[in-house]
């Protein structure tokens, strides 16, 4: 499905990691892998160390202090929010909803739009494009797009394929009219016929969590896993991502008649290294132009990758002029999503650590 | 330049790779096995495997990494 948005732009991003940062190799002990084996995979993978919460940390934690940063720091005034939408796969509750409870803990005005949305790695463009479309309200002047997971709390430490990948984050968004003519291009796909390639099984009402779902069972191939924790089908999801996210990034630049060449930065989600190294090689992209370097810094923490691949490494060209700049995520649903769009002059774009 | 074999070998020291024909079936290699082989193939046949062409029958056994590598353009 496609969009055009006209005269809307991103006036700020901040990203939040937690300031626990954990190293795969002190990690290696816990996993049923030779270390030499896993010493390999860490290079592939561009695995080094990743951002994780205390255990007792959750998603409205991380979205109440990543805007009272901003409002400290007098970057967005609470009155001028309209909307909130918090994108996330870990809710503090299954009702009421998160971003409810962020508005109830910050004081925001009653006459404001709270909406959560279940997304994951494509939560970054699909909120942006929620927020887009509330922006052609009249009532509607300014959205915060609210990205957070804390996936580090339903991954299974002794799991070898997820655990060293899996990072906790959350991310600040402010979207707003731009008075510049602009045009923004997005495109989406869902298929949940392929739903069972990341899934936590346990945990909601189809299979409720018990003190059986949380005991680690050998899934095959030496990783320890319960129900009650992420579980992904590893080539499915990689075969998904190299054959879909080219032609929807295609779809994007045909429907503006723009070229790859046209394209300064080619924002992707950030699963691993490897994945983004073969992404790029197959679309004919300088690997230059697509940053991969978020997982080994800070793990995957779904959506909020993207904005931390912004605030790491275009900080100062965003701030200081435009970036054309294609966006693409992919991940649970299936899901996948791609954006083209002017980013820049931005009035913020930092990250900071959550104590 | 290393073999096919060697380059198994070095990824899971511990199974003789000339006695299966079906690595992925036989427990040899796991998907984060087969990202490590394809690493290692590109480097030292200086070349970029297809994202696509990475799926489990491309990698079932010697012939077959031969023949991806062959259509990938490396001299094998």
């Amino acid at each position: 499905m496609n969009f055009k948005f006209c005269n809307k732009r991103i006036s700020g991003v901040l990203a939040v990691v937690p300031a626990n940062e954990r190293s795969f190799v002190e990690e290696m002990k816990n996993y049923n892998f030779p270390e030499a084996r896993s010493l390999k995979l860490k290079e592939v993978m561009g695995y080094d160390t990743h951002r994780m919460v205390q255990p007792n940390v959750c998603v409205s934690d991380l979205g109440v202090f990543a805007l009272k940063n901003l409002f400290n720091r007098g970057l967005l005034k609470p009155e001028d929010i309209d909307a909130l939408i918090l994108v996330t796969q870990t809710p503090d509750y299954f009702m009421p909803p998160t971003s409810n409870v962020i508005q109830g803990k910050l004081n925001l005005k009653q006459d404001l739009l709270c909406l959560d949305i279940s997304q994951g790695c494509a939560g970054y463009v699909i909120g942006l494009i929620q927020a887009f479309m509330l922006l052609e309200q009249d009532s509607v002047r300014k959205v915060v797009l609210l990205n957070a997971d804390v996936l580090s709390r339903r991954t299974s430490p002794k799991d070898r394929n997820i655990y060293p990948l899996i990072g906790d984050a959350a991310s600040v968004t402010v979207v707003e009219r731009d008075p510049q003519e602009s045009v923004i291009h997005a495109s989406f796909k869902m298929d949940g016929v392929r739903h069972e390639s990341l899934i936590i099984p346990a945990g909601g009402f189809k299979l409720p969590s018990t003190p059986d779902t949380a005991i680690l069972v050998d899934v095959g191939d030496n990783n320890m896993r319960g129900q009650d924790h992420l579980c992904m089908d590893g080539s499915a999801v990689f075969n998904f991502v190299q054959v879909e996210v080219p032609q929807i990034i295609e779809t994007v630049l045909a429907s503006a008649n723009a070229t790859m060449d046209s394209v300064d930065w080619f924002l992707c989600h950030q699963p691993n290294r490897f994945m983004l190294e073969k992404l790029a090689d197959k679309m004919k992209v300088p690997r230059s132009k697509m940053p991969s370097n978020v997982v080994g810094r800070f793990g995957n923490s779904g959506a909020t990758t993207l904005p931390i691949a912004m605030a790491i490494n275009l900080t100062e060209a965003l701030k200081t002029g435009t970036q054309r700049a294609c966006l693409a995520g992919f991940g649970v649903g299936l899901t996948w999503a791609a954006m083209l769009m002017q980013i820049g002059k931005l009035d913020f774009c930092d990250l900071i650590d959550y104590p | 330049m290393k073999s096919i074999p060697e380059i198994l070998k070095e990824i899971r020291p511990e199974f003789d790779f000339t006695a299966s024909s079906d690595f992925i079936g036989d427990g040899m290699l796991d998907s984060f096995d087969v990202v490590t082989l394809v690493s290692a193939l590109d480097k030292n046949y200086s070349i970029s495997i297809p994202g696509t062409d990475i799926v489990p029958e491309n990698f079932q056994n010697v012939q077959t990494i031969e023949a991806l590598l062959r259509k990938t353009g490396a001299k094998v």
